[in-house]
C-alpha cells in the first residue's frame, strides 16, 4: 500500500487527503476542545506560546526522524545526541568568550559548532549504517549510550552551564521572537514546511519512500540507496543540532539527564502522525500533529489535575494508542 | 573514573600494588559507590575522592581502593575483587540497589571485615557495623517549617515532586505534616522528576493555571533552576519565592549574593560519603568507638550561613 501511495502522489499533483489521515487531526482537535473546556487559560496567548515553544525541540527532531523512518531506518540516539551537542556547544562557547567576547559572533560561532557537531554525529551513524552495513537499531543503540556517557564525562558528573553573561545575551533566542511569535515556534514552522515540501516535491523525498518500501526495487530504479540512507541520518543529525540551538538558551545548561527519552517521543510523534514504522510512506505534517498531541497531553494534565499525577503516563499511553487506532479504523474507507 | 582523576587513579592503583611489600601493618579501606551519572552522584564522587586524599595525607598507615559502578552487578564484582586481591580491612559501600547487594555485603561481613553502609540500607538488618545516611523526613520537615513560619493562613503554594519513589513520598509527607494546620493552601503537586526541563514545563503550566502563587517548594535545586526560569519568563519574579533542596553550588552562590527569590535551602549532603569514610578510618586507626547509626540532619541554609555550604570545586 505504501508503494501505491507514493506513486499516486507523484502522478497526481493535487492529491486529496485520504480520510484515514484525519485520525490524528481529530485527536488533536478533541484535545484542544477538552483543554479549553477544563481551563479558561488553556487558549490564552501565554499558554499557547509555552506549548508550541516547548514542542519545538522534539518537533524539529521529529521532522528529521520522519525521513529516517520513511527510508526504513530508525535512530535511537537523538536524545543523547542532543545532550552531547548541547554540552559541546556550551563548552565551545565558554572557551571562545576570551577571544570573541560576549556578542553576536559568539552566538553565531556556538550555532556553527552545534550544527557541525550534529552533522558529525549524524554522519557517523549514517556511515556505520549505510557503508559498514550494521543494523540501524544496533548502531544507534550504541551511539545512544556513547553520547549519553560522553555528556556525563564532559560535565564531570554534574551540569555544564553557559557563562552567565553569554547566557543573558543568548536568552532571547528562546524567549523572544517576531510579532509575538517566539523564535523556536518560527524555526519549527519553517523546518516543518521545508520538510513537507522535501518529502512531497523533491526526488530526495521520493527516494526515501522508495528505499523504505523496497530496497531492491529502489536500487534497480537507479536510486543511490547508500547515499539516500546516509543523507537521512545526516539531515537528522543537523536538525538535532538546530534543536539544540533553540534548547541551550532556555536553561543555559546541559547534563547527563538532558534529552532523556526524546528519541522515543520523536518516534512516537512520527508514528502517531501516520508515517509507517517499517518505512515506505512518510507524512511530515502528520508528525507535526503528533508532536502537538504529545505536548498537549502533558499540558492538559498539568492544567487540569483531574487525575493523580501517578497516572499521567497511563493517560499519555492511552491517548497515543487511540490516535493510532483512529487512523486504522477508518482505513477501509480509503 | 572521572576525567581529571584518571592519572590520580592510576597513581593510586600503583601505590596500592606496591604497598604490601613495603609495610605489613598497612590497612586498606575499600570504597564502592555508584558512578557519577547525575548531579548528586557527581558531588558524592567528588567528596569521596576529597576525603580519601585528606585521609591518606593524615594517616600514612591507611590505603584506599575506590571503585565506581554503573550498575549493581558491577558493584558486586568490585567488592569481590577488593576482598580477593586487596585484602581490605573495611568496606564503605553505597549500595546501588538494596536487594542485589545484600548477600555479597553479608559475605564480606562474615569474612571479618568492617562494613559501613551509606544512604541506602541493605534489605537485611544488622549486617553493617556503621550506617551513615541523610534524613529524608527531615528534608521535607525543615522546608515545611520555613513555609509554616513565613507564610500566612490563606497563602497559596505549589509543590514539585521528584521521581515517584518512597524517598520522594517520605519527603513530601513530612513537608505536608509540617504545614498542616497553618492554613497554607497547597494549590497543586506535580512530578518534575528532579529534572530541570520537566520542572520548567510543569512550572510554566502552574503559572498559566494560577494567578496567585506566593511560594514554590521545588524540593530539589535542579528543579529550582527550571522553576526560576519559568517564573522569570512569565514576568512574575517579585510575586513568589522558591525553596529548592540539597545545596547545589549555583543555588548556594545565588543565596550568598542575596537573591530574594531564594530565601532558604535545605541540605541533603552528598558529602555524607565523606562522613562515612572518615568515621571508618577513625575506627581503624584508633580505639574510638564508631559503630551504630549516624543520621546526618537536614539543615536549613540561609543567606547568612550559606558560605559554609559552598563547595566551588564540587561538580554539584
Amino acid at each position: 500500500m505504501s508503494d501505491s501511495t507514493a506513486i499516486e502522489g507523484r502522478t497526481k499533483p493535487r492529491r486529496r487527503i485520504p480520510l484515514h489521515a484525519l485520525g490524528p487531526v481529530l485527536a488533536l482537535v478533541a484535545l484542544i476542545i477538552l483543554g479549553a473546556s477544563l481551563n479558561s487559560n488553556f487558549l490564552s496567548y501565554g499558554n499557547v506560546t509555552n506549548v508550541l515553544a516547548r514542542s519545538a525541540f522534539i518537533g524539529i527532531i521529529a521532522v528529521g526522524m520522519t525521513f529516517v523512518i520513511t527510508a526504513g531506518g530508525i535512530d535511537l540516539s537523538v536524545g543523547s545526541m542532543a545532550a552531547f551537542v548541547a554540552g559541546v556547544m556550551i563548552l565551545a562557547m565558554n572557551a571562545m568568550i576570551p577571544t570573541l567576547g560576549v556578542g553576536v559572533p559568539l552566538v553565531l560561532a556556538g550555532m556553527v559548532v552545534a550544527l557541525l557537531a550534529g552533522f558529525g554525529a549524524g554522519l557517523i551513524n549514517g556511515f556505520l549504517i549505510s557503508k559498514v552495513g550494521i543494523e540501524a537499531f544496533i548502531v544507534t543503540l550504541g551511539s545512544m549510550g556513547i553520547y549519553r556517557s560522553l555528556t556525563t564525562w564532559l560535565a564531570d558528573g554534574g551540569t555544564l552551564s553557559l557563562n552567565f553573561e553569554a547566557r543573558s545575551f543568548y536568552r532571547p533566542v528562546y524567549y523572544d521572537g517576531i510579532l509575538g511569535v517566539a523564535w523556536p515556534i518560527i524555526v519549527f514552522a519553517v523546518v516543518a514546511i521545508l520538510g513537507e515540501l522535501a518529502m512531497r516535491k523533491t526526488p530526495f523525498g521520493r527516494h526515501c519512500a522508495a528505499l523504505g518500501a523496497n530496497e531492491q526495487v529502489a536500487k534497480y530504479s537507479a536510486v543511490n540507496v547508500d547515499r539516500v540512507r546516509m543523507a537521512t541520518y545526516v539531515l537528522l543529525g543537523m536538525l538535532v543540532g538546530l534543536a539544540t540551538i533553540m534548547y541551550v538558551p532556555r536553561l543555559g545548561s546541559a547534563s547527563g539527564s538532558t534529552g532523556v527519552l526524546w528519541e522515543l517521543e520523536a518516534i512516537a510523534a512520527v508514528i502517531i502522525g501516520g508515517t509507517v514504522l517499517k518505512g515506505g510512506y512518510g507524512r511530515v505534517w502528520g508528525t507535526v500533529v503528533g508532536v502537538l498531541i504529545l505536548s498537549l497531553i502533558d499540558n492538559i494534565l498539568n492544567l487540569a489535575s483531574i487525575v493523580s499525577p501517578y497516572l499521567n503516563g497511563a493517560i499519555q499511553g492511552v491517548i497515543v494508542i487511540l490516535a493510532v487506532v483512529l487512523q486504522r479504523e477508518s482505513k477501509p474507507a480509503d | 573514573m572521572k576525567r581529571r582523576d584518571i592519572f590520580k587513579g592510576a597513581a593510586l592503583g600503583l601505590a596500592i600494588a606496591a604497598t604490601p611489600a613495603l609495610a605489613q601493618d598497612t590497612k586498606v579501606i575499600g570504597v564502592a559507590i555508584p558512578s557519577a551519572t547525575h548531579g548528586f552522584m557527581g558531588g558524592l564522587n567528588y567528596h569521596a575522592q576529597a576525603a580519601i586524599e585528606r585521609l591518606e595525607a593524615t594517616y600514612p598507615q591507611l590505603d584506599f581502593v575506590l571503585a565506581t559502578a554503573g550498575d549493581a552487578g558491577k558493584m558486586v564484582n568490585d567488592i569481590e575483587d577488593m576482598v580477593a586481591t586487596r585484602n581490605i580491612s573495611a568496606l564503605v559501600v553505597l549500595p546501588f540497589e538494596s536487594e542485589p547487594l545484600t548477600s555479597p555485603v553479608q559475605a564480606v561481613k562474615e569474612a571479618g571485615i568492617w562494613v559501613t553502609v551509606v544512604d541506602r540500607g541493605l534489605s537485611v538488618e544488622g549486617i553493617e557495623d556503621l550506617y551513615v545516611a541523610g534524613d529524608n523526613t527531615g528534608f521535607g520537615r525543615v522546608a515545611g517549617e520555613y513555609f509554616a513560619e513565613t507564610l500566612k493562613s490563606g497563602d497559596n503554594i505549589v509543590v514539585l515532586r521528584g521521581i515517584p519513589t518512597t524517598l520522594d513520598n517520605e519527603r513530601v509527607d513530612a513537608f505536608t505534616a509540617a504545614i498542616e494546620g497553618t492554613g497554607i493552601n497547597v494549590l497543586d503537586m506535580q512530578h518534575g522528576n528532579w529534572n530541570r526541563d520537566d520542572a520548567f514545563n510543569v512550572m510554566q503550566d502552574f503559572l498559566s493555571k494560577y494567578d496567585d502563587i506566593d511560594a514554590v517548594w521545588a524540593a530539589d535545586d535542579d528543579m529550582a533552576i527550571g522553576v526560576l526560569e519559568a517564573i522569570d519568563q512569565a514576568g512574575r519574579t517579585g510575586d513568589m519565592w522558591v525553596v529548592g533542596g540539597a545545596g547545589m553550588k549555583e543555588i548556594i552562590q545565588r543565596m550568598m549574593d542575596g537573591d530574594p527569590m531564594l530565601p532558604v535551602n535545605v541540605t541533603y549532603p552528598p558529602a555524607q560519603i565523606a562522613t562515612a569514610i572518615e568515621l571508618t578510618a577513625l575506627g581503624l586507626v584508633s580505639p574510638t568507638p564508631v559503630s551504630g547509626r549516624f543520621i546526618i540532619g537536614s539543615q536549613r541554609i540561609t543567606p547568612e550561613n550559606a558560605e559554609q555550604y559552598y563547595f566551588p570545586d564540587s561538580p554539584f
